[in-house]
């Protein structure tokens, strides 16, 4: 069902994406799991339309293994869009992603490089029907990888790593925003991913919650080690976790730097946008 | 106007045809079932004894009303005797399968819809995809396996108590005053098993369509609470009438 909101005419061509998809859930084994590390995220020439709006135009991008990378701009510049191409959510017009040199796009059941990723929403898009546990251990009991046992474990380790221990029995529905944002990350870590994406983190987030979720993402640099990807339209969040940052605008990547440098730009666009009243940079 | 109609006959054709597309994929991860019984038994649980109350007390009064109009028109006959095998034949035949399917369609139908809707629009469809969980085995296979063992089952208890009704309806009402003994004996002689079965038969293809549907409404859903909400109709309308074409041909079958 991976494309059925696409708009893809025929049915002989809706019943072999069907048969495609079905080799889509991957079995994981323990050594898997236990190998996850930082992977490199090589985009090439990436474009995608909708309804005949261009909204990504040759994207290139090349974010390094290990790096916490943030790619900021404007709300409907194709942040999300761009996001969800990497974690093969959509798929490209044209153009390539690779993940540690291998294709997403063809990506297979027999790789033998395997790499795992994973993504917290900018809705948390937790499981209302399942409990704080249940959702953290979703991925693990599904993929059958550990012994029960060693499941809850990991449960109450990824939550103690958000902060969030002993919450485990709790229903979504009791958790604030910034819980609901924690919860994700640690189901996200409950895959030992090798690659992290945040979309909108701070998205519907009051400024001491967005602080406490900055903090709750740094520390997670130093205690896994894996690359970070983290697309937000608050500057000061994005500036103060990454490693490098890019700027989007109307669907085009228009610079990449370090934080210092995307500060010191002259480019009149990303002037505008990190010296607004409200959300940019203070003082200067 | 040409152009309308032949619009609304293209989406109708991508939608059966995406649809046939989830039931090729939904029956192939059927081997995946006993990871998910857990699931499937819960969906049963919500379709069958959730529904089975409403179910009867409908069916209650669809014997009693059958009785009614038909027996009153054979007693003018001086053939009233004959109820019992047209309540039964009716209830066992068509209006068992049809109205708890229907029943169900509105009921848990709709319940799909809106919750697979939701799952769409807050973007947990999207999450089940990066933990690498299909949501087609994890959301529809147990809906449809819970819908094709429910909705035969309800609609066994369905005819059932519709012919209890029948019968009360007969022996009570003066102008019909068929007891209950002549009722069942006619029934007897007359409903054969091939006849119950086709009956079953109608219900499980109708349980599938209920919970395809359902689910392939739900997939499509955008925009909001209000995509969820015009998610809930579409899935009632889409099963009343795929049910009823579907009625035609498998009585055309079987007949």
């Amino acid at each position: 069902m991976a494309d059925i909101s696409e708009q893809n005419p025929g049915l002989l061509k809706r019943l072999s994406h069907a048969f495609t998809r079905m080799a889509d859930e991957q079995p994981v084994s323990i050594a898997d799991y236990e190998d996850a590390t930082g992977v490199s995220v090589q985009i090439e020439q990436l474009n995608k339309s909708f309804n005949g709006n261009h909204v990504l135009k040759d994207i290139d991008l090349e974010i390094k293994p290990g790096e916490t990378f943030s790619i900021i701009g404007p709300s409907g510049t194709g942040k999300s869009v761009l996001l969800k191409h990497i974690v093969n959510l959509i798929k490209p017009d044209s153009g390539r992603v690779f993940i540690d040199g291998a294709d997403i796009g063809k990506r297979s059941i027999t790789d033998s490089n395997r790499f795992s990723y994973s993504m917290v929403f900018q809705t948390s898009a937790l499981f209302n029907s399942l409990t704080v546990g249940e959702n953290v251990g979703l991925w693990l009991r599904e993929k059958e990888v550990f012994p029960e046992r060693r499941i809850r474990r990991i449960i109450r380790e990824k939550l103690r790593l958000v902060g969030l221990g002993g919450k485990e029995n709790l229903q979504t529905s009791e958790l604030s925003g910034g819980m609901k944002k924690r919860v994700a990350i640690a189901r996200s870590l409950a895959m030992n991913p090798d690659l992290i994406l945040y979309d909108e983190p701070t998205a519907e987030l009051d400024p001491v919650t967005t602080d406490e979720l900055a903090r709750v993402i740094d520390s997670l640099k130093d205690m896994v080690n894996l690359t970070t990807i983290i697309v937000s339209h608050d500057l000061n969040f994005a500036l103060y976790l990454s490693d490098r940052v890019a700027m989007m605008d109307k669907g085009k990547i228009i610079e990449v730097g370090t934080p210092e440098e995307i500060k010191q730009s002259q480019n009149p666009i990303i002037r505008n946008f990190i010296y607004t009243t409200t959300k940019g940079l203070k003082g200067d | 106007m040409l152009r309308a109609i032949g619009k609304k006959l293209l989406n109708s054709a991508q939608a059966s045809g995406e649809i046939l597309a989830l039931l090729v994929e939904t029956l192939y991860y059927c081997k995946d079932a006993p990871r998910n019984l857990p699931t499937i038994f819960r969906q049963i649980y919500d379709i069958g004894v959730g529904t089975l109350p409403i179910a009867s007390l409908m069916s209650l009064f669809i014997g009693m009303v059958l009785a009614l109009q038909t027996g009153s028109q054979l007693a003018k006959f001086g053939t009233q005797e004959a109820i019992g095998a047209v309540v039964g034949l009716s209830m066992a035949k068509e209006l068992g399968p049809v109205m708890t399917s229907l029943l169900v369609a509105g009921r848990i139908g709709s319940s799909m819809a809106a919750e697979v809707g939701a799952m769409q629009v807050y973007e947990e469809i999207d999450a089940l995809r990066t933990l690498e969980i299909n949501p087609v085995r994890y959301l529809v296979m147990p809906r449809l396996l819970a819908c094709l063992v429910s909705v035969p089952l309800l609609t066994i208890f369905a005819v059932m108590i519709g012919i209890v009704g029948g019968s009360v309806v007969s022996d009570v009402n003066p102008v019909i005053n068929v007891p209950m003994t002549v009722y069942f004996d006619n029934l007897k002689n007359s409903l054969e098993a091939s006849e119950i079965l086709n009956g079953l038969v109608k219900s499980f293809f109708f349980g599938g369509i209920i919970a395809q549907v359902g689910c392939y409404v739900g997939f499509k859903t955008s925009g909001g609470a209000r995509g969820i909400g015009y998610s809930t109709t579409r899935s009632v309308v889409m099963a009343f009438l795929m049910i009823m074409i579907a009625d035609y041909f498998l009585t055309r079958f079987m007949l």
